[in-house]
């Protein structure tokens, strides 16, 4: 009787997982939907820790089970609540790293019980135990190496020949962790070879990736993750695991390929990680010439007297966490009568929907949000743009310019408006280390200065006008 | 070679399962992109299961205190990704 139950639990779990995903789909049900898939977990664990059997026999060691889940719990419970939302990017990457790292260790032990069974292991089983392991260590290194990249702890690194050095990792650790499959090879000591193997290749992988890229980095992380988790379901004919496993992997190869898309690159192209590299040295020297400045006072008064005012968020306005300035700027404007929308890029900041979430946090109304395609139809008739941190999505480069890294990814046709005013700290690039020549345009003007204390500078302006 | 029906079947479950998560991702804004990522990313986190299993299995020391770490492990992906994913789609709730 009792042995019917668990799997039932574990197919509500699965159901709450894919109705989950289904609901996280919709801005209206999201919020349910990451509490129903919550809600399964929970269910999947407490059902696993009481009514799993092994060979007949209930877990044991449940005091330390408690004992980690309690610790786990606490550590992810302050590490989510404390995160600024400006660096969600690398908490999520951290978190993906985590569960990377559970698959590897599950491999490892599974291995070593296997091993001092003196039974060995079947094909199947061995073919699970290794792409756990391996799926799961990349995912681990290359997540932490990923999350390092967004704190701004370790820069882009390239050398000579890394193509070639990354590929023939791969190759290595492939045919060790075949060999093992097969039984040429074997040994405790092996594993933990390959384990550092795929470690290895997880930091050489994500280090020549440009920061610009890593929410495609983090994407497909996340989906290997997810494959991982479905190798410990084969290994345990573990349902759960395997719908919940699969379907991450499966959902978020394509979310992958849609940002991929969104930035008009193949995922290939990005992960060469030859972005920004040597073609942005040459192109930087190309434009240059003169651009102007405007002081607070006076951009204060073209957006006054604008009947359309377009804000162009990026990167810049989540680092000053200036998204509430930015809102109470909107306000004052639109109390003069003036319309605000927001333009919003889809990879704007450093995730796709990064700028929502934020100006989202400072309570910015849904509906001012308005996406590439329909914004662009306006800009020839607004009067002001104002870029706020924003410089690669807003490029006419990526339109005019064939020899441009950046160029076919569809941007802001921000340069039709009237008036364009930048926000920038300096005349440094953007993301992609390239220079834009709608800096020195005629319409174009600079507003030097941190995204969040030039804006406060604005909406006292814009209240004496 | 030889595929026994159990096998077969879970591969049959993972073609299927990758169609529908094709299928669910298909034909979502891009406005939810990060949270749907982060969601996905604490779904993943039912790797936690395995870890229990492997802890509650695990005879030796070697064995009991890499259990350990992989449970924590396992627990800070589940718990950090939900948390997360809540928080950020606090701030798309109107207010009243």
């Amino acid at each position: 009787m009792i042995d019917g139950v668990l799997p039932i639990l574990y197919l509500l779990a699965s159901v709450t997982f894919i109705l989950g995903i289904k609901l996280l789909g919709s801005p209206k049900t999201a919020r349910v939907g990451n509490l129903v898939a919550a809600g399964g977990m929970v269910v999947a664990i407490i059902g696993t820790i009481v009514l799993y059997r092994h060979n007949g026999e209930p877990l044991h060691n449940v005091t330390w089970i408690l004992a980690a889940l309690a610790l786990g719990t606490a550590i992810g419970w302050v590490m989510a609540m404390r995160v600024k939302m400006t660096a969600m990017p690398q908490m999520v990457s951290f978190f993906n790293g985590m569960g990377g790292a559970c698959a590897a260790l599950i491999s490892i032990l599974e291995y070593k019980s296997a091993m001092t069974g003196g039974g060995g292991m079947s094909t199947g089983h061995g073919l699970a135990t290794m792409a756990g392991l391996i799926i799961g260590g990349v995912s681990f290194s290359g997540s932490i190496v990923a999350y390092l990249k967004l704190e701004d702890r370790l820069s882009d690194i390239r050398f000579g020949g890394q193509q070639l050095v990354n590929n023939g990792l791969l190759l290595a650790t492939l045919a060790v962790g075949a060999a093992m499959v097969v039984g040429t090879m074997s040994g405790i000591s092996t594993l933990y070879i390959l384990a550092a193997m795929a470690l290895v290749f997880g930091i050489l992988f994500v280090l020549p990736i440009g920061g610009a890229d890593m929410p495609v980095v983090i994407s497909l992380l996340n989906s290997f993750t997810g494959v991982a988790a479905a190798c410990g379901g084969f290994l345990y004919d573990n349902m759960v695991m395997l719908i919940g496993g699969i379907l991450v992997g499966s959902a978020g190869t394509i979310l992958t390929v849609v940002m991929c898309n969104s930035m008009n690159r193949s995922l290939l192209n990005v992960l060469i990680g030859n972005f920004g590299g040597a073609s942005a040295a040459s192109s930087g020297g190309a434009s240059g010439g003169t651009y102007r400045e405007v002081s607070a006072s006076d951009a204060a008064v073209m957006m006054s007297y604008a009947k359309q005012v377009v804000i162009v968020p990026g990167y810049g306005l989540a680092v000053a966490q200036a998204q509430h300035v930015c809102h109470q700027l909107e306000h004052e404007l639109e109390g003069k009568g003036v319309t605000v929308k927001y333009a919003i890029h889809p990879v704007a900041g450093r995730m796709p929907g990064h700028m929502n979430v934020l100006l989202a946090e400072a309570d910015v109304a849904y509906d001012k949000l308005v996406e590439m395609d329909e914004i662009n139809a306006e800009f020839p008739t607004t009067d002001v743009v104002l870029v706020v941190g924003a410089n690669d999505v807003v490029n006419p480069a990526a339109k005019t310019d064939p020899t441009s890294p950046i160029y076919g990814m569809p941007i802001l046709d921000a340069e039709l408006a009237r008036q364009v005013i930048i926000m920038k700290r300096s005349m440094k690039a953007g993301y992609a280390g390239i220079d834009n020549e709608l800096f020195y345009r005629p319409n174009a003007a600079m507003l030097f200065g941190d995204a969040k204390a030039s804006l406060s500078a604005l909406v006292n302006e814009v209240k004496q006008v | 070679m030889i595929i026994d029906e159990s096998t077969l079947s879970l591969i049959y479950l993972v073609v299927l399962m990758a169609f529908l998560g094709v299928e669910l991702i298909g034909h979502v804004p891009s406005v939810l992109h990060t949270p749907l990522m982060s969601g996905a990313n604490a779904i993943h986190g039912v790797v936690i299961i395995g870890s229990i299993i492997v802890m509650g299995i695990a005879d030796d020391t070697l064995s009991m205190i890499l259990g350990f770490l992989a449970v924590v492990l396992g627990t800070l992906n589940v718990v950090g990704g939900f948390v997360v994913t809540n928080r950020m789609l606090e701030m798309f709730r109107r207010k009243p």
